[in-house]
Order: structure tokens, then C-alpha cells, then sequence
């Protein structure tokens, strides 16, 4: 209030010419010229919001970056290869000119199938337990030891894969049946890893069910697991198929696990107890090679990047997509 | 009427008990899951081992006085009398012998003339449960060999460097090479993240660009950390070689040069990697700071950029904290991408600047993975543990200081 009469006072001045800028004025700043009550001109704010938006500006120019990568490189490739002979060829063997991409895109649909095999029921049925079943004390104490295990980085999976699940199939089902390298050993060890994700994912879409549903539904004398079953896991089905989704795009581009269980060399099979090269594992396997740039073993690899990129980015983007449409019904 | 509402009642709680049995089974199960994999991890990183020495250290006891308890002049006449002279010359051009301390002659005489090896190791597990049989076992099949209990985290492995014998073979490069390029992932991802959490959350308006970056971010958390290995590949390691490999701001062109596969290439990409997370969760701390606060700032003649730094950053500093801590922690257990930028497989010079070849904890722990003999699983599952220790502290180092900072916040 003050400053407005200062304001007032000072424009009546200025108006009435009783007051030249920077000779006269109410306060000794005023007097001074050292106060304005114009909008100064701020170049420093400028110059920050200017940098700011260079800084959120990044996360487009790394977007353009990879999608310019991938693009370029696969471009010299699919020069040497035709696109016909990428997709349906069914041997992927670079030192004799072949490359089909089936047998390391069946290995990756292989263990990603058998981790979501793994991880979907199980992250499931904890989804259900934690937000219908549990009290709140034991949801509270098993949400956080769920996140850190999920925080365990990928290769001690893999390593977890190797020297324990491995070594336990091929005892349960016959040393000669199961090798060594194997999809089936990464697949059930990537559906552990991806679990705390789905379940934590599915416990959200079941706990943003409203509580009426679940009041109606004891009103009409449904049991606890009727209501669970019958009524709460259809109500939140799109918030379970997104996360099967995101699930299943993170198996597919989930790397140091198959790498080291899954086997090393490329073979179309769809048996999971033999050894098989998924897409991410081809990858590690020949870029830490010494590979030579402008080689055709170096543009295969983001020919294969770019299949990668494209697959996660469109199950993401679904994901995504099924989320906001059942946002929209329940709010 | 009620007896036929009831007729199934019985049957369908009990239907119901047993399902609710099945999700609790499934909630112990996958938590089981887990902690077997630390528990694996920790069987591996103990146990007792079968030691062979080359020469036997009973053989070596001189005057009465056993290896271990030996001075200087005896250590001394032990090495004249069993080094072949060739390599006694190679040992006397490196350091004089006489220069040499007494801590310094035991590790010479226990690696060039004990030279121990591992014949048979076993894990914690069986070293607990079934020592009687071990030492049995030891006594009957390696009558010369030596038990004992290894900790195979130890502090010569925390200081060594990498090598090809088990017994000597250590993380210190690899934890260098960790800290290192975990520094340069900070200096470049954190200001360059919160910039952009602030343009989006305080100056953005809603306008098509504004939902293109937002979306555009969302699908960036979700790229498979490999493709962003890529990318570095081709960017930051091809096409940036100049500036990365150091050659630009003259680094030395002795042998050590990695054209442009090195540290700072590694910690550059893991930065592009992690920055869509540090945006995301510094977006949502923003998003927690009340109007209020703002508009207040606003009100009493504040800028909008002296309202975002003295009200609106210092507010939600403790939140952004910890996102940053769970993003950093992300990046220190990513192996894929630096495999695919070129990380030395094996390498024992320890990283004198951000222009130096690179390996990290988990690319040690892949390569060791990846071999065939058991010391080497030891070796990777003591990696793991040093790794996980390290993510757990700087976990932990964050929530007190979340903690701490909260209780000084005045609303």
C-alpha cells in the first residue's frame, strides 16, 4: 500500500513537473536516481532463462542425436543389405555376408516372453496381496526392500543367472538336456529383475481403483477374493497391461543378464534350454571386440539398434498410452 | 432363501483363504528371490580355499624362525638361495634389493618363490556347514596344500590392481575408473538436469514445445541403456574424438591414449543416460514446492529468477538431492553402454586423468563373470559386494542428508 502511494506521489510529481528524474523525489534513493519504479531491464534474467531453456533443450537434441545415429549408420548398411533380406533372412553370420535378424530377434522374444512369463503372475499376485490384503505395516516394510533389490545393478543378475540358475536347471532336468549358455536361465533371472517393476506398477493401478467399487461389491456379499478378482483386477486391467508392456519393453532391452547367461553366437531356435544371442547381447559381444569403424560388423550393429529402438520406443509409447485413457475414466 | 444364498458360502471363503495363502506365497517368494541373489553373492565372496605353494613355505623356515616372522637379512639369504639369477637381475634393475623394505622382500618372496596357488575353493555355506569334511578332504587330496578361511574382499584387493592371477588380481583401477567418470556424469547431468526441471516447471507455458520436451523426456527414461552406448559410440567416442581423446587440449600422446575411448567419453554418455531421470524427479521435488512460497517472493519485489534461487530451489533441494542420488546410483551399475563405448577389458594402470582408458566396477565384473574358473567367480562376487557397499553408502549418505536439510527447512 505504502509503495503505491510512493508510486502515486511520485507520478504526480513527475506529471506536474515539480520533479526532474534524479533531483527531487520522496526517498534519498529516489533522489539519488538509484530507485526506479520502472521496470528495470534485466539481462542476467534473460541470459538464465535463455540458458534454461538450452539446458531442457538437451533432452531433444539427445532424441535428434540418436535418431540421427542410428538412421545414418543403418542407412550405409541397408545400402549393402536389402531391408527384405534384414527381416526375413533366418542366418545372421556377418563374416559370410548373411544377415537376417531372425535368430537374434526370436532369442530376444524368447527371454523377454519367458521373464514376462516369470514376472507378470508373480508381480501380480504380490500387487494384489500388498494393495488389498496386506496391512499397512507390512506394505510399508516390503514396498522399500522391493525397490532396493530392484536397485541391484544388472550384472549381478547376470551373474546370479550363470553361477546359480543355471547350474540348478541343468540339475534338475539333466546335464546333457540344458547348456551351459542358455535362454531359458537369463529369462527367468530377467522376470526376477523385472518384477519389483510390475508389481509395483500393477499395486498403483489397483490402489487408484475407487473404494466404492470395492464397497459395492461386499454390499452384494462378495468375498475378499471375489472382489479382488472379479472386480478390482478388471477395473484396473489397462494400468496391468501398461505395465506388462513397459515390462516387456524393458526385457527386450535388458542387456548384462543375457550377455553373460544366454550364450554367445547367433542361432535360430526356439528351444530355451540351448544357448542363443539375443539382439543387446550381439551387440555387447561385438562392440567390445576391437571393431573397426566403417566395417560392415560396425553399421550391422545400429541396423540392430535401430530395430531396438524402434520396438522399446513404440511398447513405450503404448504403455504410455493405455495409462492416460484409464486415467480418464476413473477421474 | 438363506440356505440357498449360503449354499456356497463355506466354499467360497475357503476358496478365498487359499488364494490369499497363494499371494502371500507369491510376496515371500519374490522377496526370497532377492535376497537369495545377495545371499549367493556374499556365499561367493567367502570361504575357505586350498592354497598349493610352488615351493613350500615349511621349506623356507631358516634359523628356527618361520616366513612370516622373518627379517630383512634372512628374507635376504631366502632370495638369493631360491631366485633364479635372471630374474634376481630383472628385480635388482627395477629397485635395488638393499633399498627394499621388509614388508616389501615378504610380498617378493611370497609371489616369486612361495607362489601360492588355489587348488580347490569353497563357499561360505560349505565352509560353515560341512568343515569337517573340508579338512578331510584338503588332508587326504592335497596333503602339501594350505587351508584357509579367505575373505576374498580384502584390502590387497580394494588396492591392487587388475591381474591375470587370482590371488593378486585387485579393483582399484576399476574403482578409480568408477569414481572418475561417476564425477564427470555429475558435473555435466546434475546442473544440465535441473536447468531443465526448472525451465519446464517455472518459465515453460503450455505450448507445443513445451509437451514435445515433456513427452520427449518420458521416452528418453524409457531407451534401453544400450542404445545411449551407442550413441556415445558415434558421438562422443567417433565423432568428438578430438575433444574426448584430449588430443585438442594436447594430452599426452604416450601410450596411454584411447582415441577418444576414455573416461570422460564413459562418464559423458552415462550423463545423457541418467539426465532424463534427474529431470523427472527434479521436476516432481519443483512440482512439491507450494504457490505460496512463490508468489510471496514474487510480492515483495523479487525477479523470477531471485524467487527460483533463494525460495523455490532451496525448498526442494532435499528432494532433488535424493533423485539425483537414486539417478547417480543408476549410472554407477550401468555395464552395457560402456562395454559398447569400449571399455578396456584389462587393464592395470590406474586412470592419471579424464583422458585415460577406463574400466569400471561392473565391466570388471562382467569380465570376470565371464570366465570359466572358479576363483575368478570368487573374485566378481567380491566385486559385487565392494560395488553394492559403495551404491548402499551413497544411498545412505543421501537420506541423512535429506534428513538433515528437512530439519532445518523453517515451514
Amino acid at each position: 500500500m505504502a509503495s503505491f502511494i510512493v508510486y502515486c506521489y511520485a507520478r504526480f510529481c513527475k506529471k506536474a513537473g515539480t520533479m526532474k528524474h534524479g533531483t527531487i523525489g520522496f526517498y534519498p534513493e529516489e533522489r539519488l536516481g538509484r530507485l526506479s519504479f520502472r521496470r528495470a531491464p534485466r539481462p542476467t534474467e534473460r541470459l538464465i532463462q535463455a540458458f534454461l531453456f538450452f539446458c531442457a533443450a538437451v533432452s531433444i537434441l539427445t532424441t535428434a542425436g540418436i535418431i540421427v545415429v542410428l538412421g545414418t549408420e543403418s542407412a550405409g548398411f541397408f545400402k549393402e543389405v536389402s531391408i527384405l533380406e534384414f527381416f526375413t533372412g533366418k542366418e545372421w553370420q556377418p563374416s559370410i555376408g548373411k544377415f537376417g535378424i531372425a535368430p537374434l530377434f526370436v532369442a530376444t522374444l524368447t527371454t523377454s516372453l519367458t521373464a514376462m512369463a516369470v514376472a507378470l503372475p508373480l508381480g501380480l499376485a504380490v500387487a494384489i496381496y500388498l494393495a488389498e490384503y496386506a496391512r499397512p505395516r507390512v506394505r510399508e516394510t516390503l514396498k522399500p526392500v522391493l525397490e532396493v533389490l530392484a536397485g541391484v545393478p544388472t550384472v549381478a543378475y547376470g551373474y546370479f543367472a550363470l553361477t546359480v540358475v543355471t547350474p540348478f536347471l541343468r540339475g534338475l532336468l539333466g546335464q546333457e538336456n540344458v547348456e551351459v549358455y542358455n535362454t531359458l536361465s537369463a529369462g527367468l533371472v530377467m522376470g526376477v529383475l523385472i518384477l519389483p517393476l510390475i508389481s509395483s506398477m500393477c499395486e498403483d493401478a489397483l490402489s487408484s481403483v475407487p473404494g466404492s467399487l470395492r464397497e459395492a461389491a461386499y454390499a452384494m456379499g462378495a468375498t475378499k477374493l471375489e472382489t479382488s478378482v472379479k472386480i478390482i483386477v478388471p477395473a484396473a486391467f489397462s494400468g496391468i497391461a501398461a505395465a506388462f508392456i513397459l515390462g516387456l519393453s524393458r526385457a527386450v532391452g535388458e542387456t548384462m543378464i543375457v550377455a553373460l547367461a544366454a550364450g554367445a553366437g547367433p542361432r535360430l531356435t526356439l528351444n530355451p534350454l540351448r544357448s542363443a544371442e539375443t539382439m543387446t547381447g550381439h551387440i555387447v559381444r561385438i562392440s567390445g571386440g576391437d571393431l573397426s569403424y566403417d566395417s560392415m560388423d560396425y553399421r550391422s550393429l545400429f541396423a540392430i539398434a535401430l530395430v531396438l529402438f524402434v520396438s522399446t520406443l513404440f511398447l513405450n509409447i503404448l504403455s504410455r498410452n493405455i495409462v492416460k485413457k484409464y486415467r480418464e475414466v476413473y477421474e | 432363501m438363506t440356505g440357498t444364498f449360503n449354499q456356497n458360502l463355506s466354499v467360497r471363503h475357503v476358496r478365498g483363504s487359499r488364494w490369499q495363502a497363494a499371494f502371500a506365497l507369491a510376496t515371500i517368494l519374490a522377496v526370497a528371490f532377492l535376497a537369495t541373489l545377495v545371499l549367493t553373492i556374499v556365499d561367493d565372496a567367502f570361504g575357505w580355499v586350498i592354497m598349493m605353494d610352488e615351493t613350500d613355505r615349511r621349506e623356507l623356515t631358516r634359523d628356527g624362525v618361520t616366513l612370516d616372522a622373518q627379517n630383512t637379512a634372512q628374507l635376504l639369504a631366502t632370495i638369493d638361495e631360491h631366485l633364479s639369477p635372471r630374474r634376481y637381475r630383472a628385480l635388482e634393475r627395477e629397485l635395488p634389493f638393499a633399498d627394499r623394505g621388509r614388508d616389501d622382500l615378504y610380498a617378493l618372496v611370497l609371489a616369486e618363490i612361495v607362489n601360492p596357488e588355489i587348488a580347490e575353493t569353497y563357499n561360505l555355506f560349505e565352509s560353515l556347514v560341512s568343515a569337517q569334511a573340508i579338512k578331510a578332504q584338503a588332508a587326504e587330496e592335497y596333503p602339501e596344500g594350505l587351508l584357509v578361511f579367505r575373505s576374498w574382499v580384502n584390502a590387497r584387493f580394494l588396492l591392487a590392481p587388475q591381474s591375470a592371477v587370482p590371488l593378486a588380481a585387485g579393483i582399484k583401477t576399476a574403482i578409480l575408473g568408477t569414481l572418475m567418470t561417476i564425477l564427470i556424469t555429475l558435473a555435466f547431468a546434475f546442473p544440465i538436469g535441473i536447468g531443465a526441471a526448472i525451465w519446464l516447471e517455472e518459465y515453460a507455458r503450455d505450448s507445443w514445445l513445451t509437451r514435445a520436451i515433456q513427452v520427449n523426456i518420458y521416452n528418453l527414461a524409457g531407451v534401453p541403456s544400450i542404445i545411449y552406448g551407442m550413441l556415445g559410440l558415434a558421438v562422443f567416442v567417433r565423432g568428438l574424438e578430438p575433444i574426448t581423446s584430449g588430443a585438442i587440449f594436447g594430452a599426452s600422446a604416450a601410450g596411454d591414449t584411447a582415441n577418444g575411448r576414455t573416461i570422460l567419453s564413459a562418464g559423458l554418455t552415462l550423463a545423457v543416460l541418467i539426465l532424463p531421470v534427474i529431470i523427472i524427479n527434479a521436476q516432481e521435488a519443483l512440482k512439491a514446492v507450494p504457490g505460496s512460497l512463490r508468489q510471496s517472493s514474487l510480492a515483495v519485489g523479487a525477479t523470477k529468477w531471485q524467487t527460483i534461487r533463494y525460495h523455490v530451489l532451496p525448498a526442494s533441494f532435499d528432494r532433488i538431492l535424493t533423485g539425483t542420488v537414486l539417478a547417480i546410483s543408476r549410472a554407477i551399475g550401468e555395464t552395457a553402454p560402456l562395454v559398447v563405448i569400449g571399455a578396456s577389458t584389462f587393464l592395470t594402470q590406474d586412470p592419471t586423468s579424464i583422458f585415460s582408458k577406463f574400466t569400471t566396477l561392473p565391466i570388471q565384473i562382467y569380465q570376470w563373470t565371464s570366465r570359466p574358473q572358479a576363483e575368478f567367480r570368487h573374485l566378481a562376487a567380491a566385486a559385487i559386494v565392494v560395488l553394492l557397499a559403495l551404491m548402499l553408502s551413497l544411498n545412505s549418505f543421501a537420506i541423512v542428508a535429506r534428513n538433515k536439510m528437512r530439519k532445518q527447512k523453517r515451514f
